[in-house]
C-alpha cells in the first residue's frame, strides 16, 4: 500500500459520522522503498486533491517526518525538488505488512503483502 | 512514454494470468484480452481518460483492466476486489510485468457506498452481471463507480440490461450515450454526462452481451 492509496481510502464501517473513517491510522510492521519513474505532471496535478494533513501524518507514522512541508509550497508546479519529494512519499514508500485503524470506530484492518483488507464481517456489515 | 499500438496492448494482455479456479458465486470470468485492449484503447485515444490519470478498477479480479491502463500510461491505478485469491494472482501479475504504479485493496464494492466520493479521475470495470443470486449487483457497482469518479466511468454490462440502465441513469441524473458495440460478444457502449452545476462530467458504460 502506497501512501497515495492511503490518502484515498476511508473506513466504511456502518454508522460513522458523515466524512468519518478518515484518515486510517497506519501501524506498519514492514515498509519498503522502491523506485518508481518520476512523472512531474502527474504529481503536480495530484497536489490540490491530496488531503495534505493526512499525508503528512501518514509519512510521520512511517518515520519520514521532515520530508514534507506543512503545506504545499507556493508555485509547487515548477518546484522540482518539492515534486520529487512528494513523489517519493506518495509512490515509492509502501507498507507491506501492518494494519490500518479506523479513527472513529477503532476497527483494525490488516495489511498483508502490501494489500489492505477492508472487508467487514457479516455482523458488522 | 512510448505509444503502444492496439495489437501490442492486446498481445501484452494475453500474458496476464487469470483466475486459477474461478468462483461461480462471484461470477469470476476474466475480461478477455481482446475486449480489454479495445476498451482501454478507446478510453485512452478517444477520451484521454487514462494517461496521467488516477484510475480505480472495481471488481478488478486478476487485474486485466488495471494492468492494461498502467501500460497505457495511467498515473496510478487501484484495483478493488472482494476475493483475496484473485488479488494474489493480480499481485504476481504486477511483479511479472514490473509495474510500479498499481495498488490493490481488498474490499466489498457493495459496502463502499459513498465513502470514497470523487477520489479517482476515471473508474473502469467489468462488474458481475448479477445473474447468480446477486441480482442488482451490477447497478450497485455502477452507482458506486459514478460516485467515486470525478470524470468518467467505463463499464461492461449485458446488453439485455440496457433499458434498465437507461432508466437508472435518468434517475441518477446522468446522461447516457451509446459508444460502440463489439461484434463478437455483442457489447454496446454508453456515455453519461453528470448534470452537476456547470462542470460536465463524462461517464461511459460499455455493455456486453454474454
Amino acid at each position: 500500500m502506497k501512501l497515495l492509496t492511503h490518502n484515498l481510502l476511508s473506513s466504511h464501517v456502518p454508522g460513522l459520522r458523515p466524512g468519518g473513517g478518515f484518515p486510517l491510522r497506519i501501524e506498519a510492521a514492514e515498509v519498503r522503498e522502491r523506485p518508481v519513474p518520476f512523472n512531474a505532471a502527474f504529481v503536480s496535478r495530484l497536489v490540490p486533491r491530496l488531503r495534505w494533513d493526512a499525508l503528512r501524518e501518514a509519512a510521520e507514522s512511517l518515520g519520514r517526518p521532515s520530508e514534507l512541508p506543512p503545506e504545499p509550497t507556493p508555485g509547487y508546479e515548477a518546484d522540482e525538488e518539492f515534486l520529487r519529494r512528494l513523489h517519493h512519499v506518495l509512490l515509492e514508500v509502501e507498507v507491506l505488512e501492518g494494519s490500518l485503524q479506523c479513527p472513529d470506530s477503532g476497527r483494525r484492518f490488516p495489511i498483508s503483502r502490501g494489500v489492505p483488507n477492508l472487508l467487514l464481517t457479516e455482523d458488522e456489515a | 512514454m512510448k505509444k503502444l499500438k492496439l495489437k501490442e496492448l492486446e498481445s501484452c494482455l494475453q500474458q496476464v494470468d487469470t483466475f486459477e479456479s474461478p468462483k461461480l458465486l462471484l461470477e469470476q470470468y476474466p475480461t478477455r484480452p481482446h475486449i480489454a485492449a479495445c476498451m482501454l484503447y478507446t478510453i485512452h485515444n478517444t477520451f484521454d481518460d487514462i494517461e496521467n490519470k488516477t484510475i480505480a478498477d472495481l471488481g478488478c479480479g486478476c487485474g486485466m483492466l488495471s494492468i492494461g491502463s498502467a501500460m497505457l500510461g495511467a498515473g496510478f491505478c487501484v484495483g478493488l476486489d472482494i476475493d483475496g485469491d484473485a488479488l494474489e494472482t493480480f499481485n504476481s501479475n504486477i511483479e511479472d510485468f514490473d509495474l510500479t504504479n498499481v495498488n490493490m485493496v481488498q474490499c466489498d464494492i457493495c459496502s463502499l457506498s459513498d465513502s470514497m466520493s470523487d477520489t479517482f479521475d476515471t473508474v473502469i470495470m467489468n462488474p458481475p452481471f448479477g445473474t447468480k443470486h446477486n441480482k442488482g449487483i451490477d447497478m450497485i457497482f455502477l452507482k458506486t463507480a459514478l460516485q467515486m469518479a470525478k470524470t468518467a466511468v467505463y463499464s461492461l454490462h449485458k446488453t439485455s440490461t440496457r433499458q434498465h440502465i437507461q432508466k437508472k441513469a435518468a434517475e441518477w441524473e446522468v446522461k447516457m450515450e451509446v459508444l460502440a458495440e463489439l461484434r463478437f460478444d455483442l457489447p454496446a457502449s454508453y456515455k453519461f454526462h453528470k448534470k452537476k452545476s456547470v462542470s460536465i462530467k463524462r461517464d461511459i458504460t460499455e455493455k456486453m452481451l454474454r
